[in-house]
């Protein structure tokens, strides 16, 4: 009982800080944690998250003929092309 | 257009009016070809895809795509006859950047002969917080027209829109997430017009008959997709994906996959493996247990409770590096080869090609390769 009321403790101590720490935020600009001279490895080409567009599209449609699922990937083509 | 989605449009053109610096895509040119083989059904064609800035706010993009399909697949042979199609598809778009917000527009026109699709699509990007988060708010309406080969007095409409919202968030130095949601709503003629459902017929000599299927008129659905892509403490990558979906038609689903990126030299490789579960609709099903038993009825095996598993191999080589000299026109310039084993095993379509008594038939599977070879220019 006594570890759980301690751990209940730190989790408000937790949440008061990031209340704090979001009240701060919001009375002033939010200062980038990643500089833009730390983004070279996110810059790389293996890092892209759509770095060939013409092939996603179309394994994008393929997915929407064979299954009942759609959407929340990004936009896929129209048309049916079933069976 | 109706006011809500005029009211929508204009909402996402008023986002865009603060500004600052993003960037546009790079000019690039695609040129793909797809073969699709698998389950009786052969699809290949080109896909053309090519964008091009002009000045320093604009870009535009063109795509041209085409599906030729042959198709001798298991709902085909078991209620059709094999035929042979073509759907050509292409798109014109334009984003137009302003300080760093990225507007965009696009126009997608397909058409086959017992299928015509028109969709516009907007969409609007604001870079936030020093670049390291950007939120999308996008939206598309969809008009198509549904016809039939052997019927030329049917046609019938459906409406498609979607909403989405998106947020791409730098993390650390070695990771990028991406967050999407997705709601589609679809209201018309939702029903393939040549499919069939089948019941139990006692006075039928293989003990059922077929009739054709009837689809609910109204569908929508939500999917939330999250992404990350972390760079190794060695120069290769390591994705993860997970998608939820449900809808009205009861369906819910759980997508997941796992990739790896290792370059090598001028070379990149990437494997990927991805697996997607899913329930289905509540008015689908292998057997129905007599003539009209429901309201609505399908036999889609794509609406059946199913899994699918995925493994992709996909290697690509740089002939032009991009160190400063150019090729003809070309700065860049790079080919792609990539195949896909896709597996499917529904958990209630039988295959009635073989004969057994009815409701016993085994459960059908479907394997298909998936081939993408394409060769990319930067210019």
């Amino acid at each position: 009982m006594i570890n759980l009321l301690t751990e209940y403790g730190s989790t408000k101590r937790i949440l008061l800080a990031l209340l704090i720490a979001m009240g701060l935020s919001a009375c002033g600009p939010i200062e980038p944690w990643v500089k833009p001279y730390e983004r070279d490895k996110l810059a790389d080409p293996i890092m892209a998250l759509d770095g060939d567009a013409v092939s996603t599209a179309y394994i994008q449609h393929v997915y929407e003929a064979r299954e009942g699922a759609r959407g929340g990937e990004g936009a896929a083509g129209g048309g049916c092309g079933c069976n | 257009m109706t006011l809500r989605q005029l009211s929508f449009t204009a909402l996402l053109l008023a986002l865009a009016g603060n500004a600052f610096a993003g960037v546009l895509p790079d000019d690039r040119a695609d040129v793909l070809y797809h073969l699709y083989d698998g389950g009786g059904v052969e699809i290949d064609g080109p896909s053309i895809l090519v964008r091009k800035k002009a000045g320093k706010s604009l870009s535009f993009v063109g795509n041209y795509y085409v599906d030729m399909i042959s198709s001798a697949s298991i709902d085909v042979v078991t209620t059709a006859s094999p035929y042979t199609e073509e759907r050509t598809q292409w798109s014109l778009g334009m984003d137009y950047l302003r300080g760093n917000t990225t507007m965009r527009i696009n126009y997608t026109s397909s058409s086959e002969s017992d299928y015509d699709a028109e969709t516009i699509s907007f969409s609007v990007s604001q870079d936030m917080f020093g670049d390291l988060t950007t939120l999308t708010l996008g939206y598309s309406l969809g008009d198509d027209l549904v016809s039939r080969s052997d019927d030329p007095l049917f046609e019938r409409d459906l409406d498609k829109q979607s909403y989405s919202i998106g947020l791409t968030q730098i993390l650390t130095k070695n990771l990028i997430s991406t967050l999407n949601f997705e709601t589609i709503t679809d209201e018309g003629y939702l029903n393939n017009p040549y499919r069939s459902v089948r019941y139990a017929d006692g006075t039928s000599s293989v003990g059922y008959s077929y009739e054709p299927e009837l689809y609910p008129n109204t569908r929508t659905s939500n999917a939330l997709g999250v992404r990350a892509r972390y760079f190794l403490p060695y120069r290769a990558a390591i994705e993860g994906e997970y998608r939820y979906f449900d809808d009205t038609w009861d369906i819910k689903g759980h997508t997941v996959a796992l990739s790896y990126i290792h370059p090598w030299r001028d070379y990149t490789f990437t494997g990927k493996f991805r697996y997607h579960d899913q329930t289905g609709a509540h008015f689908y099903s292998d057997l129905f247990p007599f003539s009209e038993a429901t309201n609505f009825r399908g036999r889609d095996k794509e609406l059946s409770p199913l899994q699918s598993y995925t493994f992709k191999l996909k290697g690509s080589y740089e002939f032009l590096n991009d160190d400063g000299n150019k090729w003809w026109l070309f700065k860049k310039g790079k080919v792609t080869l990539s195949v896909d084993f896709l597996q499917v095993d529904y958990d209630d379509f039988s295959d009635l090609r073989v004969v057994a008594p009815v409701g016993e038939e085994p459960l059908y599977s479907l394997d298909a390769n998936i081939y993408q070879l394409f060769f990319s220019f930067w210019y």
